[in-house]
């Protein structure tokens, strides 16, 4: 088992110069590269001025990969996934999705973000559409005919396993079933990219578990590619092939670790020696650059 | 790996707490009736005053029989659905726009609070000159004092639109249109029901206001006869008549709220951890 000894040196990922466009050699591979990020940085303008929320960030997330951005609060994990998911603007720096900008001439491109399926840490569900409904609102929003849509949220409700809770309200499920309607809605129009910010953090532990699993087959049943914002070493260890480690202030890409275990992965796994010992490391980075 | 999750029953408990107002009330009005007859035989008290509760059921019965009654009933039922219905598409139309254009909120709301200030019933001679005494003046009327519950509740409702049900929006790149029918009108159901709740009664109100004033028809106008005939039993049985017309009303309004957001109840809406 293939199991990369970490080092805060180790860092994997392509630095591209700060080129507002990809260099010639991420633009060949796009075609197995996801996401691609160069130099994309955030500034907040706030009463006390400009706050740096992320420094210039490189990543190229492939097609496929189960990638999972790490950090303590205030790290700009969760700003990094928003950029990437659309919903804010980078103050410099570009994003391509499957080899399209997502943002050109200062507008999103629809193209770019159907290729995007977001998961939030509340589930966000409508609550006066019934779970049926709110998995397929994005098919609605594309005016497919309602049969489809009936067909593909009981496909989709199978998948994420609430298989039978068709025409509740969301208010009448339990948090874990929620965020598998999430999970749901956000493949409904089949993207190719899952895009998960802190999805299981409102979770109880065992539940959370359960979910890391669901997670897992879901995405070995999909192929999706998953980037994954989460502040649980365990989880980001459990479920990624690498584990993007972020530090604060301002944000920045600190480590990329392989993590080579095989798949699917059990829960048992996180009791071998070579799990723990990349957890151990995590840690002490993390309490390091905290 | 079986599920951990359940799904949370939701059935509807009856408690006694629950049951008790339809208990209390019945037995509560009968109490005051019956206070109010003691107090007429007691005191002897002229019946221009206080009639009697037998002479009040025997007028309202009266108003009933008479065909005329009904007409006026109708032109009161007609001026206040109406001058609702104004309230309400205005309301809603400029509450949505006001509480979606931040600088159009800005322009509007000295002018929005000065006139929620100003007693709206003191425009109502106005009215009469401007529109005449016939309906219109009254639906007028009626539609002013339905419109500002209805406004402010709509802005507040669109205002109140959960930011995490916006993101899904932007994420899934809904147009404005889209994200206005989807999100912002059904989020704001509830905000914009409890405003036409007010806004009928209003409505009502306002109506009546408006036919004390002037014309010839409606329970107003029939109210204003039966005092100037110093018919104090048949005033009471036409006060009656308002009053089960402002019921009818409002549990329309109640019945509504169950059609249209059976969703929203209030064991609803609160999150599990």
């Amino acid at each position: 088992m293939a199991v990369a000894c970490l080092k805060s040196t180790d860092i994997s990922v392509a630095r591209f110069s700060e080129h507002q466009t990809l260099p010639p050699a991420a633009r060949e591979a796009s075609t197995a590269t996801a996401i691609a990020l160069a130099g994309v940085e955030k500034w907040y303008e706030t009463n006390d001025g400009p706050v740096h929320a992320l420094a210039p960030v490189d990543i190229a997330v492939r097609s496929g990969e189960m990638m999972v951005l790490l950090g303590p609060s205030g790290c700009g994990k969760t700003t990094l996934l928003r950029m990437i998911g659309g919903l804010i603007r980078p103050s410099s720096g570009a994003i391509e999705i499957a080899g399209r900008p997502l943002w050109q001439n200062g507008a999103r491109q629809g193209e770019a973000v159907a290729d995007l399926g977001m998961v939030f840490q509340d589930a966000n569900l409508f609550p006066w559409l019934t779970i049926e409904d709110n998995i397929t609102l994005p098919l609605a929003l594309r005016k497919a005919p309602r049969p489809a849509r009936r067909a593909k949220a009981r496909d989709l409700m199978q998948l994420v396993g609430i298989a039978g809770f068709e025409k509740r309200w969301p208010r009448e499920l339990s948090g874990g079933m929620r965020q598998r309607a999430a999970i749901a809605r956000a493949l409904s129009y089949d993207p190719d990219i899952l895009l998960l910010d802190e999805p299981f953090g409102a979770l109880d532990a065992m539940t959370r578990d359960a979910m890391n699993l669901e997670l897992q087959r879901i995405w070995g049943e999909t192929g999706k590619t998953i980037l994954l914002v989460t502040h649980s070493i365990n989880e980001a260890v459990f479920l990624a092939d690498r584990v993007v480690l972020l530090s604060p202030r301002p944000g920045r890409i600190d480590t990329v670790i392989d993590v080579g275990f095989a798949r699917p992965r059990s829960l048992e796994v996180q009791a071998t020696p070579e799990f723990q010992q990349i957890v151990v490391a995590l840690r002490r980075r993390l309490t390091e650059i905290a | 790996m079986t599920l951990v999750d359940t799904a949370r029953p939701t059935a509807k408990r009856f408690d006694r707490r629950s049951l008790l107002p339809w208990i209390t009330t019945p037995l509560l009005v009968a109490l005051l009736i019956w206070l109010w007859q003691a107090y007429v035989r007691g005191s002897h008290i002229s019946a221009f005053i206080l009639p009697s509760p037998e002479a009040v059921w025997s007028a309202w019965l009266d108003l009933l029989a008479s065909p005329r009654a009904w007409e006026h009933a109708a032109t009161t039922v007609y001026e206040t659905v109406i001058g609702f219905a104004w309230g309400l598409v205005i309301g809603v139309g400029l509450g949505v726009l006001i509480g979606r254009i931040a600088w159009l909120e800005k322009t509007l709301n000295p002018f929005i609070v000065a006139i929620q200030v100003v007693p709206k019933v003191a425009f109502v001679p106005l009215f009469v000159v401007w529109f005449g005494f016939g309906v219109t003046s009254k639906v007028i009327v009626s539609a002013v004092l339905a419109f500002f519950p209805i406004l402010t509740n709509t802005v507040l409702g669109v205002k109140s639109v959960d930011i995490g049900h916006r993101d899904v929006m932007t994420s899934l790149n809904a147009s404005r249109f889209a994200v206005f029918r989807r999100l912002e009108l059904p989020s704001s159901l509830p905000y914009i029901i409890t405003g036409m709740e007010v806004g009928i009664v209003l409505a009502l109100i306002g109506a009546i206001v408006g036919e004390y004033l002037g014309g010839n028809s409606g329970l107003g106008y029939l109210l204003i006869a039966r005092m100037n005939a110093f018919e104090t039993d048949g005033l009471f049985a036409v006060m009656l008549q308002m009053t089960i017309l402002g019921f009818i009303f409002y549990f329309g309004i109640g019945l509504l709220r169950r059609l249209l957001i059976p969703w929203h109840s209030s064991a609803g809406l609160e999150r599990e951890p």
